[in-house]
């Protein structure tokens, strides 16, 4: 079996035929200009670009007999053509089992890889690395995202810095209705809800700034929940958390839930200098129990 | 005091809410209130012309008779696809143009309204009545019977989906619709996110129209089961009948939890429960996975009739039995059975474990294996055939190349690793219009143009339709490659507005340009109706054998359209295509030798009744009455549906007999026009 | 041919066939079958959503609901009894346990109000807690469900005085019983996980 998924994976079809397949060159021009999964920029994406490509090919070898039977059966059959009529001819338990085969083993072998590469790209899954990682936690909010820095007591808002080649975990909650956090050249995307934590590990190879966003749809202002996630060396990354946390702006429950719930559209980048401890978890616990901070947020869209 | 009697009506804001909006909004809907009042003029000025009022009372309106029953849901589904299609063309023109400093023509509130119909409608209101418009016109045709097994549920089901579809389409006029999505998550739908009645319009739209649907299963099921005519054992069934059978199956089992998750979403909005809020213990996550419990299967629901076209299509116009019978139906159990496991795929970035997600994900590809078992068996129908390529077998190739296509990119999706990238994400949105267009509406279209003579009598124009056919091919190519290729650029769906530098514009651009050849494509249908129409006493369009195609079933082997009794004597059934056998063999519709005379006998039935047409309207008003919380009005019409039940079951006359001697004189007659025709 | 014959046969006299209604009725309660099993599943998941606030344990008093139990119970005997009178076309009889089965089937209505209505009042409110909520949700579905039936009762009582028993009159009381049991077998699952086990 694993001779197989190993024969197949290593297995790529002839340069000519991958431009005659049209799926594959789109997603590489895409690239050109691509802030999505076809241009990855850290290992995680890195991963799924490649499981992208394998499950494609190995769908192919199915799809494209497919197609061109179809196309040569209709042709070939057609009235006019007189080819040969076999109206009889109703079954073939040969053929059958060929057909009922061949499916089976192509999901056979990709359900195996499936196996693999869900318990290996698991979002929740911490990243191996000598690095020490970087904690962040990630609030969505009514139409921004908020960023907390727990090791170093600085937030910010609808920006995110971070080191390169450093494993980052990500924690994520909601004060707002259901959200999705992706920054899709650094890999996949996790649900933001209230009341829970959600996690994702991520790491970036290279320096450069890439967008993410919300990816589940949270109401008019929606369309300006993106914000840019630069990737800097680590002793940059340092410098920009000292001019961060100098930055006169506080992070407290009051402005938190008086400043920041409400909603509002397109916001700009904002700093917080500190931040409170804890926050983060007395936010999800506000939804999870009567006692917590009881300040009244307006909801109202 | 004036809001006890017209509840939220008393509020401008709420009811017109549009008029505090840019004029630009205000344009386009008034400019879409003057084509509905005008359409409407139209309508009911022509009604009115032609004296037709109490002939659609009398012939279609009480009717119980299946067959008008399936055209009036034909109608009533194009109509709203027209709606569907038209916020389709809005949201595809919004996204071109709303790059960097443009914000397009639309403000983000008309946009999460747009999409959110848009999906609502296309797929309560124009795929589920059109699959039982096919449900109602082929299957008691097929089986053998003279009706469905309840008539009258069957015309309430009907009046029921036209109150959801009203209530639809009032919204756009009186207050607003839901711009949650078309599943309406919590917590975003929650009383606290969307206070509009939007929603309510939504839950309300979508809950009577589904208890519709779902008596409609039951009602299809029992006709399927009890039914048939003699000989025709389950393995003899025509295999659309097949997936009419596992199609109910499907409805059954998943309708009553979309009852249940949108009846608790209610709670939530009308009596302050805590299902799906944020706080005093509800869960979000809850509804979620209810809503798909019942979404998957639906889009079963949806397609597996499609095969059952596609099947009878390429059997009777490659002229060949359909290839491997036996293992189609089974393909369709194992479909039917494992699209209950797979629900959880639709959430893999909800936070579940791997283990979780790996299973859900394999269990959707193994889906894969009957579907691609199916494409075979309907390849290798057409192989060595005799194919006449009429405008049903070119939306059948059209089938082959799109389906194939989506099938794979579903296949990508179910992969947990791809789709924490591709979920939410445009390359999502062209999965599953590849799916839904290319398997659901390119089958409907081909039954459509298969069923159609069978039902009115008359061909439809093969030449615009195949016109019709290109340009939603090439239509659905152009537009949705470059949405698959946004996904893949990190486009996520859903936007109102973009920046410039993120590039979407050149490809919204050209997908907008194939939404306009879709549009071309409706265009040429809209014309093929018409022409046909005209001309649908000209020998080329007429259908006097009631066989048009040479067809291999039961339904064929009568008039067309057939009498209301359906059958003047039960047909007796000897293999599969037991039509087919019939006409080679040289026998009559009881598998006897031709010079055998047939025995006309009394009819048993059904009386037709306003019941449905009124529990309907009851219905609609009720619903009204909920989402603008007029409580006096919602009592005074719950107690009226109750009340019209309760008559209903104390009338004992609701069937007659129709004497044989009649349906003797009506085959006559029918013969001696045969005759006169040279036939 | 054999084949006309029969069919002949069995057209020419047309008794009422209720099999197919009956059997349309079974598929019904199937799915209302499923429309219970998901408010169970709901309420399951729910029933430790309490909030802060009371638990199942803290409020249900079981020799309360023991009674209402028996009562339901009791009236799904009744409705046995009547069904074996239809059987012997006893018309007084039917009736007579009809309206038994009547009353009994209102009492448990009107104990269920009451204790509805008693929870309402110490504060225990359906919009207390997603527990309160699944709680009052699953067992008024229930109630109501069995508020129909009680309707479809009194109708069924007066078309059975009018009409006899006749083989409509009969399929529709057969419908009804299904309905009726069907509750009380709903009412078994809704007593044992709402109320005994939220007793321990």
């Amino acid at each position: 079996m694993r001779l197989i998924i190993a024969f197949i994976a290593r297995f790529r079809l002839s340069r000519t035929l991958q431009k005659i397949l049209f799926l594959l060159p789109l997603f590489f021009l895409a690239a050109c200009r691509s802030g999505g999964a076809t241009a990855p920029r850290g290992a995680i994406a890195a991963s799924e670009l490649d499981l992208i490509k394998f499950a494609v090919e190995l769908m192919l070898i199915v799809v494209v007999p497919v197609i061109f039977m179809a196309l040569w059966f209709g042709w070939r059959y057609r009235e006019k053509n007189n080819a040969k009529y076999t109206p009889d001819w109703t079954h073939s338990t040969r053929l059958e089992i060929v057909w009922w085969s061949v499916p089976c083993i192509i999901i056979l072998i990709l359900g195996t890889v499936t196996w693999k590469t869900t318990h290996k790209l698991d979002p929740y899954q911490p990243l191996d690395s000598e690095v020490k990682p970087v904690n962040v936690e990630v609030i969505s909010l009514d139409w921004k995202w908020l960023f907390i820095y727990p090791e170093y007591h600085i937030a910010t808002i609808n920006y995110l810095r971070l080191p390169e080649k450093t494993p980052i975990n990500f924690k994520i909650t909601a004060a707002a209705p259901m959200n999705s956090f992706i920054i899709p050249q650094l890999g996949g995307q996790i649900y933001a809800m209230t009341g829970m934590t959600t996690q994702l590990h991520l790491i970036a190879d290279t320096p450069g700034v890439y967008t993410g966003f919300g990816a589940n749809y949270s109401g008019v202002g929606f369309a300006g929940m993106r914000f840019d996630t630069e990737v800097t060396s680590d002793a940059q990354f340092k410098e920009w958390v000292k001019t961060i946390q100098v930055k006169p702006e506080k992070l407290t429950t009051t402005v938190f839930w008086n400043d920041l719930v409400p909603p509002s559209e397109n916001n700009p980048v904002r700093y917080f200098g500190k931040a409170d401890e804890g926050l983060f978890d007395s936010i999800v616990m506000h939804y999870m129990m009567p006692d917590s901070p009881a300040l009244v947020h307006s909801t109202q869209p | 005091m004036l809001e006890t009697i017209i509840g939220k009506l008393s509020n401008p804001q709420e009811v017109f809410p549009y008029m505090y909006e840019p004029l630009s909004q205000q344009l386009i809907i008034f400019s879409m209130l003057g084509f509905i009042v005008l359409a409407g003029i139209a309508v009911v000025g022509g009604i009115t012309y032609f004296k037709k009022w109490a002939y659609l009372w009398r012939e279609w309106i009480v009717t119980v008779d299946h067959k008008r029953i399936g055209a009036m849901y034909l109608i009533v589904a194009f109509v709203m696809l027209f709606r569907g299609f038209v916020d389709a063309v809005m949201m595809r023109t919004q996204q071109a143009l709303s790059s960097g400093d443009s914000y397009g023509y639309l403000v983000p509130q008309h946009f999460d309204q747009v999409f959110t119909a848009h999906g609502v409608i296309m797929i309560f209101f124009v795929a589920m009545p059109l699959m039982f418009a096919f449900f109602n016109w082929v299957v008691p045709l097929q089986i053998g019977a003279r009706d469905v097994a309840f008539p009258v549920l069957n015309s309430l089901s009907f009046w029921l989906f036209v109150a959801g579809a009203l209530l639809a389409n009032v919204s756009l006029l009186i207050g607003d619709f839901s711009h949650a999505g078309w599943l309406a998550y919590p917590p975003f739908s929650e009383i606290a996110y969307s206070p509009t009645v939007g929603t309510d319009y939504y839950i309300w739209a979508v809950q009577i129209s589904g208890i519709g649907s779902l008596m409609s299963g039951i009602n299809f099921f029992v006709t399927i089961l009890k039914m048939r005519c003699p000989g025709m054992t389950l393995m003899r069934m025509p295999i659309f009948t097949w997936t009419a059978l596992c199609s109910s199956i499907l409805i059954m089992i998943i309708f009553p939890v979309l009852t249940v998750a949108l009846a608790l979403l209610g709670f939530d909005r009308y009596m302050d429960m805590h299902f799906f809020t944020t706080n005093f213990g509800g869960d979000q996550m809850m509804y979620v996975n209810l809503v798909w419990i019942w979404g998957h299967p639906e889009v079963y629901v949806l397609v597996l009739p499609a095969f059952g076209i596609y099947s009878e299509v390429v059997a009777t116009f490659s002229r060949k039995p359909l290839f491997g019978y036996a293992t189609m139906v089974w393909a369709t159990a194992v479909i039917t059975i494992l699209s209950f496991l797979v629900w959880a795929h639709h959430f893999f970035t909800m936070g579940a474990g791997a283990d979780v997600n790996a299973v859900f994900g394999i269990l959707t590809m193994i889906i894969s294996i009957p579907t691609g078992v199916k494409i075979f068996n309907w390849l290798f129908t057409m192989y060595r055939g005799r194919i006449t390529f009429t405008s049903p077998m070119y939306w059948l190739m059209g089938f082959f190349i799109t389906f194939t296509i989506g099938g794979m990119t579903g296949v990508m999706l179910a992969v947990p690793g791809i789709d924490f990238q591709a979920h939410n994400s445009t390359f999502l949105v062209a999965h599953f219009h590849n799916t839904i267009i290319g398997g659901v509406v390119f089958g409907y279209f081909a039954g459509i143009t298969y069923w159609f003579p069978k039902i009115f009598g008359f061909k439809l124009n093969e030449r615009l339709g195949k016109c019709a056919f290109w340009c939603w091919l090439v239509g659905f190519f152009v537009a949705f490659v470059p949405v698959y290729i946004l996904g893949g650029m990190g486009m996520t769906r859903r936007l109102y507005h973009y920046d410039a530098s993120t590039g979407y514009q050149p490809y919204l651009i050209v997908a907008g340009i194939g939404a306009a050849i879709i549009a071309l494509g409706v265009v040429f249908q809209v014309l093929q109706i018409i022409i046909s129409i005209k001309n649908k006493n000209k020998k080329e369009y007429r259908d006097l054998t009631g066989d048009p195609w040479d067809g291999r079933t039961l339904e064929w082997a009568i008039a067309s359209p057939p009498p209301f009794y359906n059958f003047a004597v039960d047909p007796v059934v000897k293999g599969i295509d037991a039509f087919w056998e019939q006409k080679e063999k040289g026998f009559n519709i009881q598998s006897n030798p031709k010079s055998e005379k047939l025995h006309y006998q009394d009819i048993h039935m059904p009386r037709n009744t306003a019941v449905g047409f009124v529990v309907g309207i009851l219905a609609f008003i009720f619903s009204f009455a909920m989402i603008w919380h007029i409580w006096w009005l919602g009592i005074i019409s719950l107690v009226a549906t109750i009340g019209t039940l309760v008559i209903r079951s104390f009338n004992y006359d609701t069937d007659y007999y129709l004497k044989a001697d009649e349906v003797e004189r009506i085959e006559m007659q029918h013969q001696q026009e045969l005759a006169r025709a040279g036939l | 041919m054999n084949n006309t014959s029969i069919l002949n046969q069995s057209a020419h006299h047309h008794p009422f066939d209720g099999s197919k209604d009956v059997f349309g009725f079974w598929i019904y309660i199937m799915t209302d079958c499923i429309l219970f099993a998901t408010l169970f599943a709901v309420y399951a998941v729910f029933h430790t959503h309490t909030y802060g606030g009371p638990h199942a344990k803290d409020l249900f008093s079981l020799p309360f609901v023991l009674t209402e139990t028996l009562l339901l119970l009791s009236s799904s005997f009744t409705y046995g009894l009547a069904t074996l009178s239809c059987r012997d076309g006893n018309k007084k009889a039917v009736l007579s346990w009809l309206w038994l089965t009547f009353i009994l089937g209102a009492s448990f209505i009107a104990l269920e109000i009451y204790e509805f209505h008693n929870l309402y009042v110490e504060g225990h409110s359906w919009s207390s807690s997603a527990f309160l909520s699944s709680f009052f949700t699953l067992v008024a579905t229930h109630g109501l469900h069995v508020t129909v039936g009680l309707v479809w009762m009194l109708t069924m009582l007066f078309q059975v005085r009018k009409h006899g028993i006749t083989p409509v009159t009969k399929t529709k009381l057969t419908c009804l019983g299904l309905f009726w049991h069907f509750l009380d077998i709903v009412w078994i699952f809704v007593f044992s996980v709402v109320y005994l086990m939220g007793a321990i």
